[in-house]
């Protein structure tokens, strides 16, 4: 698939905006400035990057508890995005949601989830919308391996199947459920192969190449918007810090590591772009700092925003009811 | 002014909104041409399609999945679960997301949905059909939860419930579906507002689903001793009237509370603890609750409407606290 050289350069940007904001929150995670838990993304860049980039701005995607990726490649504001990871008021929730539940219903994103195997069942109501509504709009559901052992994933995966509705099922096989690895996990390997059993197409693709992920869910894309129904795709690719911070990750082998970070996605795209003459090496040290920007604001808008009002605890349960729910 | 049955009374709501507001759609086990397990859609599968009332696999996760992301996306989606006990089945969906997406969310999205469930014993289904579990989901902020006790009221609150803009759990109880009853209009009831079956001046009976009917048939019975009591149905636990409750204490003093739940952990305990926080001045002897015993609902019929708490269970209990 031809891209344009525009198009190569704006999907690295979107990987060095997710590699840049999620090393900036690991860092500001350890010096005690976002509170309560953080899964990150790091190493997985290429995943959320190829898929969103075919995905227009009224096109839903459904995420996970490790979501800052998808969220940035979706189009979100990396402001809004840190002053919620912080618990700030002008964050994504008000500070009502962090790391885990970032949602923005103008760009899609039906929400981060806190809850393994959650949003596959989210994600086929969001399709049997579209498909009610007959637009051509579709939803990516983004999962880890992991979830694919939860009772979730065959409920989404045979209804969105028997009612053909324009979901994309995106695995990230990052190879460990928390701790646990695939293999000690389910007795397949590729997980792709579990689309046999919902009679839809299952493809497993290297999950670090970018235009690899973005070719794939082209096509699975497509094969939605026409009417044609789900796929499941699966993207082989490993995350380079724990489950958490704070989880050091002595379950995963140093062998293993080294030979994963050798494949990192982003040195990846990098060397292509120059063996293509794409870009020079001053412009990708432009880019970078474009970016080191970007993310500098993000963290003074957080640092300069305050904390939620106390009022605004009874906010946002219902539509229409307050006041009520504050007792003691 | 028409006569219906309970089950006609939450269709005709059903079909009222759907034929006004192409956004409303039915989608649960066997609700199309089937008409659902308890024939509470029967035709409205002919009249709107398969479009609108859509059978689903029996995979409750994914029907209140489906729920959730279609009324996120701007649908007003009706699920049906067969039975309240299915609940247990999806109850991820309901708890962790359908209550707490909006909040989590900060308010960014809204979700419209109805989840109908028919609830309650007496119909020898045993301990997987029968619970009574207003408890589990009054207890989740960011739920609303009615239990309608006449065709008017099922009417009303199908009308209310399809109108909010929140998640409202509907419960149904099954054997109610048959009762009939005048439907005097097709208005919507707004949630959080109970309504007064039977005025009396003695004592205060709190009843919910078919115990309403229970208390007002005690409550015929203890005329013969001169015992004037006054029937509450609060017909919307969530939000709960309590106006209403604080009105009746006034002139009674006393109070029973009645539910079909488990005595243990109902929410007929939550009304009593916040009557007895709340009006304690107003109390001349402590909250009486009567709920079923705390044992699974068994089988067999003699074993079943033992552990059930019925008019005779009230009456003994106002007699005693009067």
């Amino acid at each position: 698939m031809k891209l344009s050289n525009s198009k190569i350069v704006d999907m690295y940007k979107t990987m060095i905006r997710i590699r840049k904001f999620e090393t900036q929150a690991m860092n500001l995670f350890a010096q005690g400035s976002i509170p309560g838990f953080v899964h990150l993304y790091l190493g997985e860049e290429a995943v959320a990057t190829g898929v969103c980039e075919n995905l227009k701005d009224d096109d839903y995607i459904t995420s996970t508890h490790r979501g800052h990726g998808h969220i940035v490649a979706k189009g979100g504001d990396l402001k809004y995005m840190m002053a919620e990871l912080y618990g700030k008021e002008t964050g994504y929730c008000k500070g009502k949601g962090g790391s885990m539940h970032i949602a923005d219903a103008t760009k899609g994103i039906l929400g981060a989830n806190g809850i393994v195997g959650a949003g596959h069942n989210i994600a086929v109501g969001a399709g049997l919308s579209i498909q009610y509504r007959e637009t051509d709009q579709v939803c990516v559901c983004f999962f880890g391996d992991a979830s694919t052992n939860q009772g979730t994933f065959h409920e989404a995966l045979n209804l969105a199947s028997v009612w053909k509705l324009p979901v994309v099922f995106v695995c990230e096989n990052n190879l460990y459920g928390i701790s646990v690895n695939q293999s000690r996990h389910q007795a397949i390997k590729d997980i792709s192969d579990r689309a046999v059993a919902y009679n839809m197409p299952g493809i497993t693709v290297d999950g670090n190449d970018v235009f690899a992920v973005y070719e794939a869910t082209n096509e699975a894309i497509k094969r939605a918007r026409d009417k044609k129904g789900p796929t499941l795709i699966e993207c082989k690719t490993y995350r380079h810090r724990g489950h958490f911070e704070g989880d050091p990750g002595a379950y995963k082998p140093e062998k293993e590591q080294n030979e994963w970070l050798k494949k990192d996605p982003i040195p990846r795209i990098e060397k292509y772009m120059i063996d293509k003459k794409i870009v020079t090496n001053n412009k990708l040290e432009d880019l970078k700092k474009e970016v080191d920007k970007e993310i500098n604001e993000a963290v003074e808008f957080a640092n300069n925003s305050s904390y939620p009002s106390l009022e605004s605890v009874v906010e946002d349960i219902y539509t229409d009811i307050k006041e009520e729910v504050r007792v003691r | 002014m028409k006569m219906m049955t309970y089950a006609e009374a939450i269709r005709e709501g059903m079909r009222i909104k759907m034929q006004k507001d192409p956004n409303v759609f039915i989608f649960g086990e066997d609700v199309g041409a089937f008409g659902g397990c308890f024939g509470v859609t029967a035709g409205l599968f002919d009249e709107f399609g398969e479009k609108r009332v859509r059978d689903t696999p029996i995979s409750e996760g994914a029907i209140i999945g489906s729920a959730i992301g279609s009324a996120a996306t701007g649908l007003r989606p009706i699920a049906e679960l067969m039975f309240i006990d299915f609940l247990t089945v999806g109850m991820d969906q309901l708890v962790n997301q359908a209550a707490k997406l909006r909040y989590m969310f900060g308010g960014k999205i809204t979700l419209p949905m109805v989840v109908r469930m028919p609830g309650g014993a007496g119909v020898q289904a045993a301990a997987q059909h029968s619970q009574s579990l207003e408890a589990w989901i009054t207890h989740v902020p960011g739920l609303k939860v009615v239990y309608p006790s006449t065709p008017q009221d099922a009417l009303g609150l199908m009308l209310g419930a399809i109108e909010d803009d929140n998640p409202v759990m509907f419960i149904e109880h099954k054997l109610l579906y048959s009762v009939k009853g005048e439907v005097e209009n097709e208005k919507p009831i707004p949630l959080g507002v109970a309504d007064i079956k039977k005025e009396g001046k003695d004592v205060t009976v709190i009843a919910t689903g078919k115990m309403v009917h229970d208390a007002l048939k005690a409550s015929e019975l203890l005329l013969k001793d001169g015992i004037d009591v006054e029937v509450i149905d609060p017909r919307s636990l969530y939000p709960l009237d309590k106006e209403t409750i604080f009105k009746s204490l006034q002139k009674t003093n006393k109070v029973v509370v009645v539910t079909e739940e488990n005595k243990r952990g109902g929410y007929g305990g939550e009304i009593s603890a916040m009557i007895s926080e709340d009006y304690f001045d107003y109390l001349d002897a402590p909250v009486v609750r009567i709920g079923a015993l705390d044992t699974p609902i068994p089988f067999s019929p003699t074993l079943e409407s033992y552990v059930i708490p019925n008019e005779t269970d009230i009456v003994n209990a106002i007699k005693e606290l009067i």
